[in-house]
């Protein structure tokens, strides 16, 4: 969505509309035409605001995620973008087009839905050929169009069967195929992948991936899961409560979440408040509520004395390392042994739960071992008394 | 209770459940097996005993131009009613469940309430109003009455089978190009046909059977064939009256058993099994 130079996109409820015309900005010029883009959008159900300030540009072939808790408002972007809500104030453009006033079936965009919505009583030809009928191409060339997308979704030869003949993990690919065959403007993913079971959601998840990548086709994706987020997309949009929280590549919202949400939603980090006690050069000595000193990198000189609340992901703890800057001591909890790695739950004092998530050699530290959590200075994210990341 | 007989009271249980379905299911239908049996009976009076087999009572039935002349009109009214309250009901339904809009609550209530008042009370309720403007008892006011009748019945199969639809299933054809129209002919009717056809059989049989409203609203002169069978009544209980309501009873009967049948084998054909 924009070069490694000029991430850390920090939108904040306040200023997400800004920040994302940023983004549109620095989108344009490299690329031109961005597939689709949000310019200040708000929705409102009744008095309810389902999304607010909602700017955005995506780029021509990118897969975009829109991550967030239920209720975030994600599925009512998702579905503004198919034109089956109405936007309340703002535009909506589709390759360059504003599409605000274009009914739904004239917006040439693909839409994948939960519970797949192939049409029961139509055979996997007939779903898959029912954009292409209406877009008036002929007989033969639907023949062989429905054909290559029934190919390209490894379902080749299944033209005759009902959707009811189908496994679920079938079905949705049948849908796919039906989304992408007359080769959409932009592919709307509505979490596709939440219906089906765990062994089969991985698989769907790689092959969705690599089709999109295949075709090119612009990809937006809705879901409440970070692990298919992070493994899926091209940049992550995380969104709470109607607003944007970060906008960036999965990488930057992994690590470095810009606000308390976002690190709280991707992987659970572990939030230590406590305030600087001293600046010793580009490190800041903290005191943790918990009653330890810690020694963390700090992006800018801090007051002494700031609140500030130190986030450490899980997998950046380890327990009992030798040499590590930080040695926070402590007993076990809980563990969850998960074969070649375990999760401890370790109380560490005035009530303070840390998760640490180590590579284990063996069998796991059992419950009610004293331990030492340690980490390192960096790789600590800094967040202020709002929230915020300090950059 | 004794544990070692663990079987005979259940046996005893499941006799006397026997025992009482039956005489349910006699009480029930005695009367139908009676009408029908004695339609065959050769006897110049409408009762029992048997005297003997005969089709006399058809043929004379097939000669009898008031009976004839009921059928016709009560065909007729049937099939209207039955193809325009459908037709509402769709409309009605559609409405109802795919739409929000203030006073949908009301709306959806009143709609069922003509089911739940008593029959006589529509009826003289009917006549009254069209005194009040003024206009004779005709054949399109009865239609009309019929109409009113059937269509609660109508609007709740719909609406039920609607609420059973996935609005995805519209979202995603629309979605792929098609315009709302045709949406509703290739996706949403279809899959409401089941329901559709109900309306149809139920609402034909209703106006068909329909005798206590059909009273207060037919136009002088005109039978239906459940009013032809009470004027006939009123002379005395005929054979022919016995051939006439084993007719009724091939038909309302019939077509709703033949609709489910078609349906079945319908949903069975497409599921390709």
């Amino acid at each position: 969505m924009h070069d490694d130079n000029s991430h850390d996109q920090q939108p904040r409820p306040a200023s997400a509309g800004a920040a994302g015309d940023q983004l549109a900005q620095s989108e344009r010029q490299p690329t031109g035409m961005p597939a689709v883009e949000f310019r200040d959008i708000d929705i409102f159900y009744g008095k309810f605001a389902a999304v607010r300030d909602f700017s955005l540009a995506i780029r021509k072939g990118s897969f975009v995620t829109l991550l967030g808790p239920s209720g975030c408002g994600k599925t009512t972007i998702l579905r503004s973008i198919a034109g089956l809500v109405d936007i309340s104030s703002g535009q909506i453009s589709i390759g360059g087009k504003r599409v605000d006033d274009i009914p739904i079936y004239k917006r040439n965009i693909g839409l994948v839905f939960q519970n797949y919505a192939l049409f029961p009583h139509k055979n996997v030809f007939d779903n898959v050929a029912f954009g292409l009928k209406y877009r008036n191409v002929p007989k033969p060339e639907i023949v062989r169009r429905v054909k290559k997308a029934l190919d390209m979704v490894r379902l080749p030869g299944s033209e005759t069967k009902l959707p009811s003949q189908l496994s679920g993990g079938q079905q949705q690919r049948i849908a796919l195929a039906r989304a992408i065959v007359f080769e959409p403007e932009v592919l709307l993913l509505d979490e596709p992948l939440s219906a089906l079971d765990a062994n089969m959601r991985e698989d769907m998840r790689v092959e969705i991936k690599k089709i999109q990548r295949e075709t090119g086709i612009t990809a937006i994706f809705v879901t409440h899961d970070q692990e298919e987020a992070l493994s899926m997309s091209d940049h992550i949009v995380v969104m709470n409560a109607g607003l944007i929280e970060q906008i960036g590549s999965p990488a930057q919202v992994y690590d470095q979440p810009a606000t308390a949400f976002v690190a709280n939603f991707l992987g659970k980090a572990n939030m230590l408040p406590g305030s600087v006690t001293v600046m010793d050069g580009k490190m800041a000595m903290i005191a943790l509520a918990s009653g330890h000193v810690v020694k963390v990198a700090a992006p800018k000189a801090l007051a002494t004395g700031s609140a500030v609340t130190v986030v450490v992901r899980p997998q950046k703890l380890t327990v009992g390392t030798a040499g590590a800057a930080n040695r926070l001591a402590g007993r076990i909890v809980s563990t969850s042994y998960l074969g070649g790695n375990a999760v401890y739950e370790i109380d560490i004092g005035a009530g303070t739960l840390v998760r640490a998530n180590t590579l284990i050699d063996g069998q796991p530290l059992r419950e009610g071992e004293a331990v030492d959590v340690c980490f390192g200075p960096l790789g600590c994210v800094l967040l202020d008394a709002q929230g915020l990341r300090i950059a | 209770m004794r544990a070692d007989h663990p079987d005979r009271e259940g046996r005893w249980a499941w006799r006397l459940t026997g025992a009482i379905t039956l005489c349910v299911y006699v009480f029930m239908f005695a009367p139908i097996i009676a009408t029908v049996v004695l339609s065959f009976n050769a006897s110049m009076f409408g009762g029992f005993p048997l005297t003997g087999f005969s089709l006399r009572w058809y043929e004379k039935l097939l000669t009898n131009e008031p009976v004839l002349d009921a059928f016709r009109t009560s065909m007729w009214i049937a099939l209207v009613t039955a193809t325009v309250t459908t037709l509402l009901g769709i409309m009605a339904a559609l409405a109802l469940v795919r739409f929000e809009f203030r006073g949908k609550q009301a709306i959806n209530t009143l709609v069922i309430l003509p089911a739940l008042v008593p029959e006589t009370i529509l009826g003289v309720g009917l006549l009254v109003m069209i005194k009040a403007v003024d206009q004779p008892r005709s054949m399109a006011l009865l239609v009309l009455g019929h109409i009113l009748l059937t269509l609660p019945y109508v609007v709740l199969i719909v609406q039920a089978r609607m609420v059973g639809i996935k609005r995805s299933y519209e979202e995603a054809a629309l979605s792929l190009g098609a315009p709302r129209v045709s949406t509703f002919r290739e996706i949403t009717l279809p899959l409401l046909i089941p329901a559709v056809l109900a309306s149809i059989l139920l609402a034909f049989t209703i106006s068909f059977d329909n005798t206590s409203a059909s009273l207060f609203w037919r136009p002088a002169g005109v039978e239906t064939m459940p009013t032809q069978i009470l004027s006939m009544l009123k002379i005395s209980i005929s054979p022919e009256v016995n051939a006439l309501g084993t007719v009724m009873i091939l038909l309302t009967v019939g077509i709703p058993l033949a609709g489910g049948l078609i349906l079945q084998s319908l949903t069975w054909f497409k599921a390709g099994k």
